[in-house]
């Protein structure tokens, strides 16, 4: 059992949760995930680590709810506790030491790049975040995002605030040479759509691209292979040999496919999850 | 011995096979012939003394069975029910020769379901086995709550030190919780049997992967662990390499059991993992475990269950009652018939499996005839599902965070088969982890046997210091 010692609420269904988890705090990297079940009848889900302490033996992971599971994840609050968790796994992010790094995070994928720019810009590289979002209401800690990186750029789809448009735009014009000036690696986290956008936009500069894939998972220790990816001319498991690789080199369209698996059981659950009042509808 | 009928167990996820009743086993117990060689003593991985406890029960002497198979077997009622008894002890009855073989592999099931009816302070793991040793002073850790691992911590508890089980998914059992289904091993004899251990004082940590949570080096360093064992499975699933692999509905026997036995997806959406399933689903293989898929694929509603193998019935791996259950059940065998291709529709969804079909050549390097394609014999297998039981290799997540422990080309640790000794001092392996896939009594006896040398050489250890 693992305690929730903080929960925020970030957009009406983005909530942070810091849980005492000391021995994946100590062990975690950037990059890394972890596997959690809410319930005794749960599925295990895979989540970001966001942030982690070895100090405090906490770890910090963002929560957009979406299925049943992270419904039920959403709903927990503070003192309570999470039944299963389990890592660090995956393998960290690693980017060679001294260029300029970017890390351009869509929706709740920002959050997942708070440890990994913070590690980049504290060893003394030049780091920038681009953030976007739909609007200024639904962006993700901005603020700790600020710290974390010598520059962040905001973009929002209706320019409620900062740059007017999709984080993609704001990244073609660096690769053009605008300030803060062209990226030597990226890193992309987010929805897969916007992960294939950052793709394609880099593509033909041949900056190197990382992205970070989140597939179906069971167990998230390369056992059950339901994480399979195609980078390539090779298909590899996300949970032991990802979960980031090469953007210019995923089959994205086969990966969305993927994800749509279990689309109609997902509606089921969540309607079950509503008519028995286990958790009402957000 | 008693089973349920197809039809009455085909659409549910309980016990095919319904166990002897005392008179049955005693009347199976008298054909025993208690002969001057008991061979089948020698086909038995762990050497259960098979003809003494057969005798115990013929002679209504259950703690008497229960003790003497208890010593030899610490998961007699797993092994009663998943070991491969007509290529061991059954294999080498005298009785084999004139008549079928002595049902061993029930007799110990029955005497091992006899144990658990009885009140738990009466087992044999407390009254009759507890040995009066002293406790130990050092602490030993044990990778994986699998067969090997379990026997392996019963055993040095046994002994008298202080164990602990890591286990890296939620529960222990290893392939017995998340591989074997329920209608051949029920989870509350898993369960029975892990009450059993911790009763003797092994302790279990679930959600710790040693080489991601916490390293080899760190068990030894900082927790103060005097040996280490491994029995960390063989759980990475092979495929094929066939185009339409990765379409949707095409899963690898450990995704599909995984998450049948271990999420409980029979149970969606009163649980939360679900398993999308069609009318038609063929399961490529054929060992144990696509008979488990393609048998578990029936009780989850698929209409057909399909078996493809480029080889044919003689080399099937699968254990002779495992088969006989499947085609009672209407699986439906395709024999040499090597899938070539998966199709899939516009949305990338199966709609069936291309093969060819084979003949048997000259025996290849496993000593099995060589299935060779036959030219022009393509044919489409209409299908919504396919599941790859084409084997496992062990995982490499703990290699590649440990230093000096030296694998195979396969990915299999290096080890002593009398010891499980391996390459790095006082780390010990047995089990899939070591032979690659394998039997759940195989692993158990390698756990067994290293728990033995862990004690000799943390003896030996113990005497230098004095």
């Amino acid at each position: 059992m693992y305690e929730i010692l903080e929960k925020h609420t970030l957009t009406p269904i983005t909530k942070l949760f810091r849980i005492k988890a000391e021995l994946i705090a100590r062990a975690a990297r950037p990059g890394q995930f972890i596997i959690l079940r809410v319930h005794e009848a749960g599925e295990r889900i895979p989540l970001t680590i966001a942030d982690y302490d070895s100090e405090t033996g906490t770890i910090t992971i963002v929560v957009q709810e979406v299925g049943a599971t992270t419904r039920r994840l959403g709903a927990l609050e503070e003192g309570e506790y999470i039944l299963d968790l389990v890592g660090p796994l995956g393998n960290p992010i690693d980017i060679p030491e001294g260029g300029h790094i970017v890390g351009v995070g869509g929706g709740f994928g920002a959050a997942a790049l708070l440890c990994f720019m913070r590690s980049a810009t504290l060893r003394g590289d030049r780091t920038t975040t681009i953030v976007g979002a739909r609007n200024k209401d639904l962006l993700l800690l901005v603020d700790e995002l600020r710290i974390a990186s010598r520059n962040l750029e905001i973009c929002t789809d209706d320019g409620s605030t900062g740059f007017k448009g999709f984080v993609t735009e704001r990244l073609k014009q660096m690769i053009d040479g605008d300030p803060p000036g062209r990226p030597d690696y990226i890193v992309a986290i987010g929805p897969m759509p916007m992960m294939r956008a950052v793709a394609e936009t880099t593509r033909e500069s041949e900056i190197p691209t990382l992205v970070s894939m989140d597939p179906i998972m069971v167990d998230g220790t390369g056992m059950c292979g339901g994480c399979r990816v195609t980078v390539g001319d090779t298909v590899k498991f996300a949970c032991v040999d990802g979960p980031c690789f090469d953007a210019h080199q995923v089959d994205f369209d086969e990966a969305i496919r993927r994800t749509k698996t279990y689309l109609r059981e997902q509606e089921t659950a969540c309607k079950r999850l509503e008519t028995e009042g286990v958790i009402h509808a957000s | 011995m008693p089973e349920r009928t197809p039809l009455d167990r085909v659409r549910d996820f309980f016990e095919v096979n319904e166990g002897y009743r005392l008179d049955h086993a005693a009347f199976e117990a008298e054909r025993c012939l208690r002969c001057q060689d008991p061979v089948c003593i020698e086909g038995c991985p762990v050497n259960i003394p098979i003809p003494d406890f057969i005798h115990a029960i013929a002679a209504h002497n259950m703690p008497e069975a229960a003790r003497l198979l208890r010593t030899a077997n610490p998961l007699p009622a797993i092994c009663g029910r998943v070991c491969p008894q007509e290529v061991q002890c059954e294999m080498l009855c005298h009785m084999t020769n004139r008549f079928r073989p002595v049902a061993i592999g029930a007799l110990e099931r029955f005497v091992a379901d006899w144990e658990r009816d009885q009140p738990v302070e009466q087992i044999s793991g407390e009254s009759t086995d507890k040995p009066a040793r002293p406790a130990r002073k050092e602490k030993v850790a044990v990778i994986g709550a699998g067969p090997a691992g379990l026997v392996c911590a019963g055993e040095l508890a046994r002994l008298g030190y202080s164990v602990t089980v890591y286990e890296g998914l939620h529960a222990p059992g290893g392939v017995l919780r998340y591989g074997i289904p329920e209608f051949r091993l029920p989870k509350d004899i898993l369960d029975w049997e892990i009450d059993m251990l911790k009763r003797s004082g092994v302790e279990i940590v679930c959600n710790v992967i040693i080489g991601k949570t916490l390293t080899l080096d760190q068990l030894f360093d900082e927790f103060g662990f005097s040996a280490v064992f491994i029995g960390s499975g063989a759980g990475l699933p092979q495929f094929l390499g066939i185009p339409g692999e990765n379409l949707n509905g095409v899963l690898s026997a450990n995704e599909f059991l995984t998450r049948i036995n271990l999420m409980r997806a029979y149970a969606f959406p009163e649980s939360d993992t679900p398993l999308h399933l069609g009318k038609r689903v063929a399961v490529i293989g054929a060992g144990n475990t696509a008979m488990d898929a393609v048998r578990s694929s029936l009780r989850m509603g698929a209409e057909e269950g399909h078996i493809v193998y480029r080889r044919s019935e003689k080399e099937m791996t699968a254990r002779i009652e495992e088969h006989h259950h499947a085609i009672e059940e209407g699986v439906q065998f395709h024999w040499l018939t090597n899938p070539i291709e998966i199709l899939g529709d516009d949305e990338g969804w199966v709609t069936g499996l291309k093969c060819v079909r084979m003949e048997l050549g000259e025996p290849d390097e496993s000593g099995r005839a060589r299935p060779i394609p036959i030219p022009d014999s393509e044919f489409v297998l209409p299908m919504d599902n396919v599941v790859l039981a084409v084997g496992t290799t062990p995982n490499p997540l703990l290699v590649k965070s440990a230093a000096g422990l030296e694998t195979t080309p396969k990915g299999c640790f290096v080890a002593e088969e009398t010891s499980g000794r391996t390459t790095r001092r006082r780390v010990y392996a047995g089990g899939d982890a070591v032979t690659g896939a394998a039997t759940v009594i195989l692993a158990a006896g390698a756990g067994k046997r290293a728990a033995e040398a862990i004690h000799a050489d943390l003896n030996e250890d113990a005497g230098r210091e004095d």
